[in-house]
């Protein structure tokens, strides 16, 4: 379970403060997908850095399966934004995925075995020996997501992930997580700004205030399991969230505004 | 590429070298003065020269010098510029005093380095070491310095950390700027081995170029300086096509990115 109690983060240089976080709480439930969802600028990245150990936080706490987080925790594997940036292009796919491996020390069978089923996974097999930097921006996030399923976590952060993508490639690497969601059992905390993309992938989507952050709203999003790019987004229940969802994070930027 | 287009390469490459050799060939051929001798006679002398007793006698020292020079100059370089890189503290405090040095001329600190190594290879490797570090040392600083936060967010939260860190991540992704300072230092370095074997040796290139000024064999003085010229120009070269080879993820990510 992840457990986010209290959060907040203030950044200082010199005498200025500035208040990105003001108090975050919420919880994950191991094995489900949850999606959170704010106006542009609302602290999302600060967020998940503190989640994934990689900020301290100024105050409270985050706790993966009741232990606190004070650096990156074992068994989270996170996705960036900026996959041009977060794969390394001095390595190709096959080295990229790989060197995480490495460094938790599996057997040199068994990562052979991870990288080939994790790339199989996303739809790359046979790219193995290609560098980063010669594929295409979907392909190139289909890789950073590979290199976190053969990492094999319980919990996988995803930082807007699909923000720099095209919205053809978007459609299809949404379905992709879910798919791996469904398959692998991992527990998904999914941050977007994209409100039909946290509707269609969730199983709860976390709505943000604006900055200094707090939890707006939460939603359970009641669709059936088996979601379709047509139907799904067609149905009256997923555009009614939607909805709910657009008009919170609207009331959200009015009330940053006052 | 098919054959035209690489003999239209080879000839773009060739064509200027060769003009300017014809031209100096042809203007040079009556001369009578004394001190710029027709090029014919210059290459007389370069054949007569630089046999193979007089190679292993002046030019093998050399090359043992610069080279000794240079692979320390790199190990220290690379080696304390990413201490320095990775550090901020360090390298607040250290910064002024790398400007400082790097703005002294090299030569200058022949005489210096003499009074205290002697005139030995000693003196002169350390000439080399001490002068062409510093781009070396500053490009590694800046390099490591720069590595991009979202590499080291990666990184970090991958679990690669401590050695692997720094031979897989900061290394790797410093390299292209550390290899722009060791192209810098190779020239430094082949300045400042003539030039400390100009000041005092008792054999080596530069000491050689200097005895046949001293002794006005002029022709066998130009051939030197020919040599000295071909020598950096393959130097250059094998650093070139080095670098080409292990930079090739380099050259290819730039030209991805100004594809778009």
């Amino acid at each position: 379970m992840l457990e986010v109690k209290g959060l907040r983060k203030v950044y200082r240089s010199g005498s200025r403060e500035v208040e990105a976080l003001r108090d975050l709480t919420f919880t994950v439930d191991n094995g489900d997908l949850v999606c959170l969802v704010g106006p542009s600028g609302c602290g999302k990245t600060t967020l998940l850095r503190c989640i994934a150990g990689l900020l301290d936080p100024t105050a409270g706490d985050v706790r993966v399966n009741g232990k606190a987080v004070d650096g990156p925790p074992e068994g989270m594997a996170v996705v960036f934004q900026e996959y041009g940036r977060s794969l390394f292009p001095w390595m190709s796919v096959r080295d990229n995925v790989e060197l995480p491996l490495k460094q938790k020390k599996v057997a040199r069978a068994r990562r052979t075995e991870l990288v080939e089923q994790s790339l199989d996974a996303v739809g790359l097999s046979g790219s193995e020996s290609a560098y980063p930097w010669q594929l295409s921006g979907g392909m190139q996030q289909r890789v950073a997501i590979a290199r976190a399923v053969a990492y094999e976590p319980q919990t996988l952060l995803m930082d807007e992930p699909f923000a720099a993508v095209d919205a053809q490639t978007r459609a299809d690497l949404e379905d992709l997580v879910r798919r791996l969601w469904k398959r692998l059992g991992v527990t998904i905390l999914f941050v977007t700004h994209d409100i039909d993309e946290s509707v269609y992938l969730g199983q709860r989507v976390v709505m943000l205030s604006s900055s200094p952050t707090v939890v707006q709203d939460e939603l359970i999003i009641d669709l059936p399991a088996e979601r379709d790019q047509l139907t799904t987004r067609a149905d009256p229940a997923f555009i009614a969230m939607r909805t709910r969802v657009y008009e919170q994070i609207q009331a959200a930027k009015k009330n940053a505004g006052q | 590429m098919n054959v035209g287009d690489i003999l239209k390469k080879v000839a773009l490459v060739v064509a200027l070298p060769l003009v300017l050799f014809v031209g100096w060939y042809v203007l040079s051929a009556g001369s009578e003065n004394f001190y710029a001798p027709p090029l014919s006679e210059i290459l007389t002398a370069f054949g007569d020269t630089w046999q193979t007793e007089r190679l292993k006698a002046d030019v093998a020292p050399s090359l043992v010098r610069l080279f000794a020079g240079y692979l320390l100059a790199a190990l220290i370089g690379v080696g304390v510029g990413v201490a320095i890189g990775l550090n901020r503290r360090l390298r607040a405090t250290v910064e002024p005093v790398l400007e400082f040095f790097r703005a002294i001329p090299p030569p200058v600190l022949v005489p210096v380095i003499m009074l205290f190594a002697g005139i030995g290879n000693g003196m002169k490797v350390t000439v080399i070491v001490f002068g062409c570090i510093w781009p070396i040392l500053l490009n590694t600083v800046e390099g490591v310095r720069a590595v991009d936060s979202v590499v080291l967010d990666t990184a970090r939260s991958y679990g690669v950390n401590g050695p692997a860190r720094l031979t897989h991540v900061v290394l790797p992704s410093a390299s292209p700027q550390i290899a722009a300072g060791l192209r810098q230092a190779l020239s430094i370095a082949i300045i400042l081995m003539v030039i400390s074997e100009m000041f005092a040796a008792s054999n080596g290139l530069g000491f050689t170029i200097v005895q046949f000024q001293r002794s006005f064999a002029i022709p066998e003085m130009w051939s030197g300086i020919i040599l000295l010229g071909l020598l950096g120009f393959v130097l250059s070269v094998l650093f070139r096509l080095a670098e080409r080879r292990l930079l090739r993820w380099y050259e290819g990510l730039r030209a991805a990115q100004r594809a778009g």
